[in-house]
């Protein structure tokens, strides 16, 4: 939403160049243009905030137990004693999805930390190697790259079996060589300017020139990107749960409590529709949450 | 130098054959040469160590790793996929049944949703931030984040439980007039829409807003050219390579989504043979499927690359 | 359609930054032209000159909006016409001939196309008509080829010809008004001077009237009738071309008369210069690409080059873009490994990549770039920027850092407060200076400056000028100052070499080079700045026409 924002044209020659008309008097929407970009943001920090705080507390607040039978109806609706019902056995939907979100958003977040930081640490690794070792680092990602994330999962679990570690890894193969391209691509970039040369010109190392002279100027991007590859995950893994081939009972994700009850899509059960509906709060709020940062940080550098 | 486009071309076809053959390794690495044992898993925890061994014989398990990746691929060139351990079928038949069915939904959905999310995305950029734009914007953004099966389980609670329009699942052999079709595919082709298209129309957006940036476009302006020329004669032929680009990664993503479309509405096409594959732990059912699905995706970018080529007046002419 | 009068009353502009409250860029600006007259607009970066030209055409860039005014182009109030009456007289009766022409040409379609399209929207003539005056523009702007260049596209044409292909396309219409946005400035100066004397005839010829938005005051001497000097969006001063350049009323305009005017070399009496050599390059050749047999690249960037310096001494560079005039810093520097020749200093050979290069041979040679914008790393403060030499050479303290620090911001001028600042919290001239800081803080034999000055405006770049001068008597460092600005290379440089297709052509003490050239090339190039005042365009009989040989004299 930022290109709404206005961009001065006072200072000269290189601007943004669209427009806004030749009346008089003429209106400016600046003003509404931020207030619908703060909207977004309220709305993405406060989904994730919230499910961030599931995910560290939720299993404390449980009323009970996530395994426990504690109803003779199974998807009930909402009621006094079981807020969002009851699932296909009869159990707390409150309770499952409060220990079931620290699943999704815990694994989801390793997976994404671990992704970024395989991918931004060869990024900035291959400016330091000699050119041939670099093209094969660069080679060996761009065919992980071409295997797309879904099929590196069922694949991987069809030769293994399904467990958690193998979840992460299957993740991290498919996302780390994204975080890869960019961070290669902002790296291979930044060696080429001018105070880099400066710093080879004083006789600096390779290691410092990565680490003091390029690694700083990489961080926001890269915590940007981040925080799109934690969404990829969340929808990865609640993808692969929800086919029965993720987390593994009796532990159960967001995506293994849609599947779980799946069979009251019929009746319209609140089971099935609160952890979807969860999923897609989590994602759409971190979404607009990264969205609303990256575009403010884009204004700031005008 | 009309020769030096045909080489970019020819290059650029050649980089995805490797790419394609590299996937292929990576594929058969996983799925052949780790520890888990393809014998012992058909067999079970019973049976003899004789028996076993019997079978990794037949099936050619004892033979080195490279030689079985070069017959495993040149069983694909001619078409023998090999055998589906789980029923005991040839693979390429197996296929064959399964293919024609995600074809069409796939060319379903890519028919619908690429001209509506190019409309929409041009639409956006031309009224870049009004209400239109700034209403697009929050909902493309919210659909691009959304799980297919929350999608699809509103879409079936709306129209199948709540309204009764269309049937909850989808049965591809009760097709028999048009109706009938349009019912059976309605909702996995609105599943899939909805998050395709969202991704397409912002790409397109951010791509179109790019050009319509640039000072060729004010110049344009300051020549008095109405909007509707400024963005279809002069912006779009400059978009087109990233678009393509857009469309082609956002098609490949339909990959992904099919998968979970076709589990959710029993859709009989070859991401859900796929998914029983891996259930069933049916390995070479489950090479030959992610061939498919690589080989098209790679296939996608591929195209997309060679508009982009195509499409810039620095390589077409020089 | 000849020129119409133009007239314009109390206007004003605001823009609204993002993040920001809306605020004035341009107020009350007044100015009356009668047809066929030029209107020059003449201020530094920020100034709001072009937002002024913009607005004659009711149109303000994103963010701007006209708050206030009026303009009246003959009988018609140009801000009070509807939308559609707008875009009608866009492209039309008002044309606009903008800054950088590969940019502003449309790179998927050929150029007849561009030139034309107006005149068709417009529906001022059919298509076959439209062709035919192009082509007729063509030929009256001397562009080759008329017939045919046409069908070309952007990127095959030259950026001169592009610069007159806007020309026709902006004259095609026989436009009441023409808009012309600093139109020579991204071009070299041997081919500004024909883009000029072209623009210069065709408006004479047609009786256009015309605005001219530019920086630098011999251009404007050369074109315009009179003169408006703006600065931060609001007047300085207003009148005839010859009454602005010989008699100036207001300050602001004598400093940028001042600075377009730098005093030619007062020969400095310098106490450093022993004769000493320090740096000595024989047969130097640059290139890139593969190597044939003999060791020699496909694309030879530099070739021949043989050059001297002494200690305390400063040799110019001088050429035009693509001259190989930054590659012959980044050999002497090691950033690129020369495939030929020797570099040797202070009478020893050094390595001619950076691997094998001593700390101390690094240290003695120090380069400065021409953007202060890449050249800073802009995640580290001032502070930091200087203190990383100060250590990896002088392995200093941190007390020891911070005194030395402190005097190396007086050394360059700088007040201490900005220490603790990131470069993009400082203006143009400041980071140059930083930049100029952290390379003295490594106590050069020898700077490297590769166009220090080009990306300032022409105040604060004679403001750096300067300070390089007085550096220079103060500690007695050598420079070897690339530039393709004659003047700066004038003002502060004993010697000269010109450099033309990768070769030197001339080389000598500036006095000599510059006064009395020998070779045609450099005649040319001295001869294609244009000089303060009206008629020397007329007299200036240099054109691209007569190619040089690039046989040293």
């Amino acid at each position: 939403m930022s290109d709404t924002n206005t961009i001065p044209a006072a200072k000269g020659e290189r601007q943004h160049y669209v427009t806004t008309g030749s009346h008089l008097p003429m209106v400016v929407p600046k003003q509404r243009n931020r207030s619908g970009l703060q909207l977004t943001r309220w709305i993405g920090l406060s989904l994730f905030s919230f499910w961030l705080l599931v995910a560290l507390f939720g299993p404390l607040l449980a009323p009970y137990p996530m395994s426990a039978f504690v109803s003779e109806q199974i998807y009930a609706g909402a009621s006094t004693s079981h807020l969002l019902g009851t699932d296909y056995m009869g159990r707390d939907m409150l309770s499952r999805m409060l220990t079931g979100a620290r699943y999704t958003v815990g694994l989801a977040l390793v997976a994404a930390l671990l992704s970024s930081l395989v991918g931004a640490g060869f990024g900035m690794l291959t400016v330091l190697l000699p050119y041939w070792l670099e093209e094969s680092i660069r080679r060996i990602f761009d065919t992980l790259i071409s295997i797309p994330s879904k099929m590196m999962a069922l694949v991987m679990v069809s030769a293994f079996g399904t467990s958690i570690p193998l979840l992460i890894l299957a993740a991290v193969l498919s996302y780390a060589p994204g975080a890869f391209r960019i961070a290669h691509s902002l790296a291979k970039n930044l060696a080429t300017l001018e105070y880099v040369q400066v710093a080879r010109t004083r006789g600096e190392g390779r290691l410092y020139i990565a680490t003091v002279e390029i690694f700083p100027n990489m961080i926001q991007p890269i915590l940007t990107d981040m925080g799109m590859r934690f969404v990829f995950i969340v929808l990865l893994l609640s993808g692969m749960s929800f086919l029965g081939l993720g987390v593994q009972p009796p532990v159960a994700d967001l995506g293994s409590l849609v599947r779980e009850n799946i069979g009251g899509l019929s009746q319209g059960a609140l089971a099935l529709i609160a952890p979807a509906l969860a999923i897609g709060s989590l994602t759409v709020g971190a979404n607009l949450l990264i969205d609303s940062l990256s575009n403010s940080r884009d204004n700031q550098k005008e | 130098m009309r020769d030096s486009l045909f080489g970019l071309v020819l290059g650029r076809l050649a980089s995805s054959l490797i790419t394609l053959l590299l996937v292929s390794l990576v594929i058969f690495a996983i799925t052949s040469l780790l520890p888990g044992d393809t014998a012992q898993q058909v067999l079970g925890q019973f049976a003899t160590p004789e028996q076993v061994e019997a079978l990794r014989t037949q099936l050619g398990l004892d033979q080195p790793p490279l030689l079985r990746y070069w017959q495993w691929l040149s069983g694909f060139a001619t078409g023998d996929l090999g055998r589906s351990a789980s029923n005991g079928m040839d693979v390429i038949q197996l296929v064959n049944d399964r293919l024609p069915n995600s074809l069409l939904l796939a060319a379903i959905t890519t028919v619908i949703s690429v001209p509506v999310a190019l409309i929409m995305g041009i639409a956006a950029a031309m009224r870049r931030g009004g209400v239109l734009d700034r209403t697009l914007n929050l909902i493309t953004l919210s659909m691009v984040a959304v799980p297919e099966f929350l999608v699809a389980t509103l879409a079936v609670l709306i129209f199948a439980v709540q309204l009764g329009w269309l049937p909850a699942l989808s049965y591809v052999s009760t097709v028999d007039s048009l109706g009938a079709f349009m019912k059976v595919y309605a909702m996995p082709v609105l599943t899939l829409c909805s998050v395709l298209i969202a991704q397409m129309a912002r790409m397109t957006r951010a791509a179109l807003i790019d050009q319509l940036d640039s000072a060729y476009i004010e110049m344009a302006r300051l020549k008095g050219v109405p909007p509707m020329r400024r963005v279809l004669r002069h912006a779009l032929p400059n978009a087109i390579g990233p678009i393509a680009n857009a469309v082609a990664l956002s098609l490949s993503y339909l990959l992904g989504g099919v998968i979970i479309v076709e589990t959710i509405f029993n859709y009989p096409g070859i991401a859900s043979l796929m998914v029983d594959a891996v259930s069933n732990r049916d390995l070479a059912l489950v090479q030959a499927c992610a061939m498919i699905f690589c080989g098209a995706y790679l296939l996608l970018v591929m195209l997309a690359d060679l508009c982009a080529i195509l499409s810039n007046p620095r390589l077409r002419n020089r | 359609m000849q020129g119409e009068s133009l007239i314009v009353r109390d206007l004003d502009i605001c823009a609204t930054p993002p993040g920001e409250d809306e605020h004035t860029i341009v107020s009350q600006i007044n100015f009356a032209l009668k047809p066929g007259e030029v209107m020059a607009l003449i201020g530094e970066s920020g100034s709001g000159k072009t937002t002024i030209a913009l607005a004659m055409m009711g149109y303000a860039r994103r963010g701007c909006r006209i708050a206030g005014g009026s303009v009246q182009l003959g009988e018609t109030d140009v801000l009070s016409l509807s939308p559609v009456e707008t875009r009608a007289l866009r492209g039309h009766r008002v044309t606009y001939i903008a800054q950088s022409a590969a940019a502003a040409f449309n790179p998927s379609r050929r150029l007849m196309d561009q030139v034309i399209e107006g005149a068709l929207i417009h529906g001022v003539m059919d298509r076959q008509q439209a062709q035919q005056k192009a082509i007729q523009l063509f030929g009256e702007l001397a562009l080759p080829d008329p017939e045919h260049i046409g069908n070309r596209y952007p990127h095959q044409v030259s950026g001169g010809q592009l610069q007159r292909l806007m020309a026709a396309m902006a004259l095609i219409t026989d436009p009441a008004l023409v808009i012309l946005d600093e139109p020579t400035t991204a071009l070299d100066v041997t081919t500004q001077v024909d883009v000029l004397r072209a623009f210069k005839r065709v408006m004479h010829e047609r009786g256009t009237t015309a605005l001219y938005v530019s920086h630098d005051l011999a251009v404007v001497a050369q074109i315009a009738d009179h003169v408006l000097v703006l600065k931060a969006g609001e007047e300085q001063e207003q009148g005839s071309v010859a009454q602005i350049l010989e008699q100036p009323d207001h300050a602001y305009t004598r400093s940028l008369l001042a600075a377009a005017r730098p005093p030619a070399q007062a020969p400095i009496s310098n106490k450093h210069r022993t004769g000493e050599e320090l740096l000595r390059i024989d047969d130097l050749q640059v290139g890139y690409g593969h190597c044939n047999r003999r060791g020699e690249p496909d694309n030879i960037v530099l070739d021949h080059i043989q050059l001297r310096i002494d200690r305390g001494q400063a040799l110019g560079v001088i050429g035009e873009s693509g001259s190989g005039k930054s590659t012959l810093a980044r050999a002497v520097s090691g950033l690129v490994a020369p495939s030929r020749g020797a570099v040797q200093f202070n009478r020893r050979e050094i390595s001619p990549t950076l691997r094998g290069r001593t700390p101390d041979q690094f240290r003695r040679i120090q380069i400065v770039f021409q953007s202060a914008d890449n050249a800073l790393n802009p995640a580290h403060t001032v502070r930091r920027l200087l203190s990383r030499p100060l250590e990896t050479y002088f392995h200093m303290n941190r007390d020891a850092r911070q005194r030395r620090i402190e005097e190396l911001m007086d050394l360059v001028k700088l007040p201490r407060t900005l220490l603790d600042r990131k470069p993009r919290e400082l203006s143009g001239g400041q980071k140059q200076r930083v930049n100029l800081a952290r390379a003295l803080a490594a106590e050069p034999d020898l700077i490297l400056c590769d166009e220090v000055t080009s990306a300032l405006d022409t105040v604060v770049g004679a403001a750096i000028l300067e300070l390089l001068a007085e550096l220079r008597r103060e500690l007695g460092v050598a420079y070897l100052f690339i530039s393709h600005n004659i003047s700066t290379v004038r003002s502060l440089c004993d010697d000269v070499m010109v450099l033309y297709q990768g070769k030197c052509v001339e080389f000598g003490p500036c006095s000599t080079v510059l006064n009395r050239p020998q070779h045609d090339y450099t005649r040319k190039l001295i001869g294609s700045v244009p000089e303060l005042q009206p008629g020397w365009l007329e007299a200036c009989q240099w054109s691209t026409h007569t190619q040089p040989s690039t046989v040293a004299v």
